[in-house]
């Protein structure tokens, strides 16, 4: 309590003296009215002033009462040169802002553990091997049948937990219910229990779960979509979902913040492992595998030999499993034996996500940090021309008795009031900035999710970030008063030169973080140019695609009849079929063997059409013909160009035959087509060859397509006009087929390139803002050197200096100092380039033009900042100079 | 200057045994009463009474209030608060403690 009003006596210095002069003034009247003599009584007192001043120490907080001075003094200070003072909060408070976004995108995503128990001691199984193209790459999905023999052999001292990826599913709730999507993930019966996780409604799985195949239809939901689909309806426990021809009984609701262990993307329902008929396959690796070491165990001595053994565990399985090796050239088999097992910590989960955003996001914090650091450096720089102009005045203050000290708190408090403000603005910046981010990174249909909260971790780092911005901002300027001798500054003769030589050299700092930066984004926009200007050989205009689905597989001629169907829509130009879109999701390869001989190394990449697909995607045929109503695969195949210089070595392919795989049927080459991306927008033209949509198995009866893609040109200009048009068609049809996704071509190429188009436009948001905020600060060091050498120069001018020997006086420091900055920050740059090349598409930083594009922007802004600085420079009258001395 | 060494390290204590008889005194009744009831052998020098009461007030022991007088003035009146009373309490007895051992040192001359 004492405490308390000795602080609130500070905030109110001038009252309380006031009532402490009252009370001793009422003292004296009562021992005048008493009869003591008023002269005696006065004396009695001593002096008035030492009495109040005694009174007013005990009464007040003394080391607050200096403080809130300064803030007081600060405030006006800052007060006085709005213009600036706004300019430098404003700049300050894009920097906190885009750091704290940043900092909050990198923590949801990459750092903050899951909300389980135990996130500590989790691990991710994968592995380390050599990819199809020679690169390594890492392989997390495992086979069910591999995932049991490594869980029952090290159970004593962890549990192995399986999780599938989050599929986008269509489920319905009702036969005849419309599709919906939803995330699914199937997960093993120990995952709930393991995580310390509680219903909020019904049950969780258990392992008694873990039953084989269909012996455990249930469902759990995710609170999320418990929430969002269903408004917590508590009667959503018992009903049913279908997806395909399973249905599952909703049995219980997750808690409330649990969404799965995939980062970015919200599992809305969880299914049990063995429902999924992959979990009976030797050969199909597609759930991961997480560890957690039991309660207890030392993870720093047992890690590595449980690593052995779940690898020769593994390893062992996979060797003897014939089916996974079936039709695998000697050097795929190696390929795929020589597998290294690694365990990663996973406490913060595991995604794609993680692993596309990482070094984005990484390359994104060092630009907001960067453009921080150059708003700091501008706003020191200010302040300390601030300073040097009051350098007299703290000259007085040290020779009438301020302590040093004191001094250094006045400047570090007018730096943390500029700190404070730009925190503020800063953090409702980051407040909007992060979700808006967040909502760019994923196609709009699919968006990532992640949890960002404003809590602890995200407060604690606004606060360290708060402390460091008023450390630079006030280290720089209280350097230089605690510097001040008393003596020269009052004799006006103090080393002028000092301040500048601290602002140059900031100048420097400035120059080689904006080169920095402005490389960088040079390369992301160039990247992202040519990404996207990339020709893709098809043609996207008024193409809409149903990605259609059978729960119960259909055959080609029920597809071939609802594409007759759509054609007959008016307004519907022309109808083809393909298992999948171009640029879509779906790839699969095969091993290509020509003339029976054993596969090459290189795969191909296959899909099947119908007639007329090409002439739909505007795939020109460069030798033979498209595909016949007849034709049937395996038989016929038409291949790309690659797929020609590949397996052909250039001769014309047509008449040949390749099979895929040894021991396969021969498919005879009746086409030569373009070659188009045909998955990824980065990576080179593959060999591609295309079979017909119409397949026939061994017995030449047809099989049925559980999935298809209607390819639809459409006259209008909007294909999604006639969306919901095509889907109630299909669906009325009542033949089993079922339209599950509706998208346009052009929507497919555009989500290619949404990392390069996000990272190009933060890239070039940020290199504008540096190049703005370094051109402030060179042309306020530049001003203030001409304002402090107006002696100087109007002396010079006097004598006869020419105008070139002013602009050169005035100018040639700052240039060199650009100089030797541009070059730092283009080493610099260099070197980041280099770390995050991976990043980048067809453009590399040693690229002649990619130097030049920041050389010359910085080139640009120093001119125009110095041109206001050389200008008044010239204009300096010497006369007037020479007089007012 | 006899008077005011007598007091040293016991002004405190004074003040908190008038304002426990007597509360809401201002300061100048408050040092006429030491004089008054010391028999005018102790007096609280105006020096020393604010600083203390000020003191006493950071710390708790006493809470002041400003009052209206007849006179139209206003005037700071102090009284005991808990933990004044509680500290009245410890400084009474270290003080009949003190004066016991001087007593006997002053006996045993």
């Amino acid at each position: 309590m004492s405490m308390w009003s000795r602080i609130s006596n500070a905030m109110r210095g001038e009252c309380l003296n006031r009532e402490i002069e009252e009370e001793l003034q009422a003292h004296m009247d009562e021992a005048i009215a008493s009869g003591r003599d008023p002269r005696e009584a006065r004396r009695a007192f001593g002096s008035a002033l030492r009495a109040r001043e005694a009174g007013h120490s005990i009464r007040v907080a003394g080391w607050l009462e200096s403080l809130v001075a300064d803030v007081r003094f600060g405030w006006r200070q800052l007060w006085r040169n709005k213009i600036t003072s706004l300019a430098a909060v404003l700049s300050l408070a894009l920097g906190i802002g885009s750091c704290v976004a940043a900092f909050r995108l990198i923590d949801a995503l990459l750092w903050r553990p899951l909300p389980i128990a135990g996130a500590s001691k989790l691990y991710i199984l994968t592995r380390k091997m050599t990819g199809l193209y020679g690169r390594p790459v890492e392989d997390n999905h495992w086979s069910t049948p591999d995932f049991r023999l490594m869980r029952d052999a090290v159970k004593d001292q962890a549990d192995l937990i399986a999780t599938s990826d989050a599929d986008r599913t269509d489920i319905t709730f009702s036969t005849d219910a419309d599709l919906e999507k939803a995330n699914v993930a199937y997960v093993s019966g120990n995952m709930f229990p393991l995580f310390g996780l509680q219903p909020t409604l019904g049950r969780l799985f258990s392992p008694i779960d873990d039953r084989g195949p269909s012996a455990s239809p249930y469902a759990v939901l995710s609170w999320d979509y418990w929430d969002h689909r269903f408004g917590r309806d508590a009667r959503v426990l018992g009903r049913t979902i279908h997806i395909g021809d399973q249905v599952f009984e909703i049995v219980g609701v997750g808690p409330q913040n649990f969404t799965g262990t995939e980062k970015g993307t919200v599992t809305e329902i969880f299914l049990p492992l063995n429902m999924n008929g992959f979990a009976t396959q030797d050969s199909i690796t597609w759930h991961l595998a997480f560890l957690m070491l039991k309660p207890g165990v030392d993870s720093a001595t047992v890690l590595e030999p449980l690593r052995q053994h779940l690898s020769a565990i593994s390893r062992a399985f996979e060797a003897g499993c014939s089916e996974c090796l079936q039709g695998m050239s000697k050097a795929d088999i190696d390929r795929s034996l020589n597998k290294q097992l690694v365990l990663y910590p996973a406490g913060a989960g595991i995604s794609e996500l993680q692993k596309d955003y990482r070094r984005f996001l990484i390359i994104l914090g060092l630009l907001v940090a960067l453009v921080l650091l150059i708003a700091c450096v501008n706003v020191a720089n200010m302040m300390t021309a601030q300073a040097a102009a009051r350098a007299q005045e703290m000259a007085l203050r040290i020779s009438i008795g301020a302590g040093r000290r004191r001094l250094v708190q006045l400047i570090l408090v007018q730096s943390g009031l500029l700190a404070f403000f730009a925190s503020f603005l800063g953090a409702a910046f980051a407040a909007w900035a992060a979700p808006f981010v967040l909502g760019l990174v994923n196609p709009p249909d699919n968006p990532a999710r992640l949890d960002l909260p404003a809590d602890w971790r995200v407060v604690l780092f606004g606060l360290g970030l708060l402390v460091f911005v008023v450390l630079v901002l006030g280290s720089l300027p209280a350097l230089r008063v605690s510097a001040v001798r008393p003596v020269a500054a009052l004799k006006g003769g103090e080393n002028p030169h000092a301040p500048r030589r601290v602002m140059r050299g900031a100048v420097a700092l400035q120059v080689a973080f904006c080169c920095l930066v402005l490389l960088l984004s040079s390369l992301f926009v160039t990247s992202f140019q040519r990404l996207q200007n990339r020709p893709l050989g098809f043609s996207t205009d008024h193409l809409l695609l149903l990605d259609t689905v059978a729960g119960k597989c259909q055959l080609p001629v029920v597809w071939n009849q609802t594409a007759e169907a759509l054609r007959a829509v008016p307004g519907v130009n022309s109808v083809a079929i393909s298992g999948w879109p171009l640029l879509g999701r779906i790839r699969i390869n095969s091993d290509i063997s020509i003339n029976g001989a054993p596969p090459s190394p290189t795969p191909a990449f296959s899909l099947n059409i119908s007639p007329g697909w090409l002439s739909t995607m505007k795939i020109p045929v460069v030798s033979g013909r498209d595909f016949r109503p007849a034709d049937t695969s395996p038989g016929v195949a038409i291949v790309n160009e690659t797929f020609a210089k590949t397996y052909f070595q250039g001769q014309d392919p047509i008449g040949r035959t390749f099979q895929r795989g040894a021991h396969r049927p021969l498919n005879k080459i009746v086409g030569v087509t373009r070659d188009v991306p045909d998955h990824d927008l980065r990576e080179p033209n593959r060999a591609v060859f295309y079979v017909p949509f119409s397949g026939i198995d061994s017995k030449s009866a047809p099989t049925p397509e559980g999935f298809a893609t209607f390819v639809v040109h459409i006259d209008a200009q909007n294909p999604l006009a006639l969306a919901n048009t095509l889907r109630q068609l299909v669906a009325e049809r009542h033949n089993g087929l079922r339209v599950s996704n509706i998208t346009t071509q052009l929507d497919l190429v555009r989500d290619q390139t949404i990392r390069e188009r996000l990272i190009a436009m933060l890239a070039g948001f940020f290199a504008v803002v540096a190049l703005l905020l370094a051109g402030i600060g060179l042309y306020a060091v530049l001003n203030y050197s001409v304002l402090q050498r107006r002696r100087e120069i109007g002396i010079r001018m006097a004598i006869g200096s020419s105008r070139a020997g002013i602009v050169r006086l005035v100018t040639f420091d700052a240039f060199a100092m650009i100089v030797l900055g541009g070059c730092a920050g283009v080493g610099l740059g260099l070197g980041a380039a280099r770390s995050v090349s991976s990043l980048f598409y067809q453009v590399k930083a040693t690229d002649a033009e990619m130097l030049a594009l920041p050389v010359c922007a910085i080139l640009v802004t120093a001119l125009v900042a110095t041109l206001p600085a050389v200008l008044r420079a010239l204009r300096t009258d010497p006369t007037e100079i020479l007089r007012a001395e | 200057m006899a008077k005011n060494d007598a007091l040293q390290g016991s002004l405190d204590l004074l003040v908190l045994k008038i304002l426990s008889r007597r509360p809401r005194l201002h300061g100048y009744a408050i040092m006429a009463a030491i004089a008054g009831a010391s028999g005018e052998v102790l007096r609280a020098e105006e020096g020393s009474l604010y600083p203390a009461l000020y003191r006493m007030e950071e710390a708790g022991w006493i809470r002041a209030e400003w009052i209206k007088k007849d006179t139209g003035r206003r005037a700071r009146i102090y009284e005991l608060t808990a933990a004044g009373k509680k500290q009245l309490g410890a400084e009474e007895s270290r003080w009949q403690s003190v004066s016991l051992a001087i007593n006997r040192v002053l006996r045993e001359a």
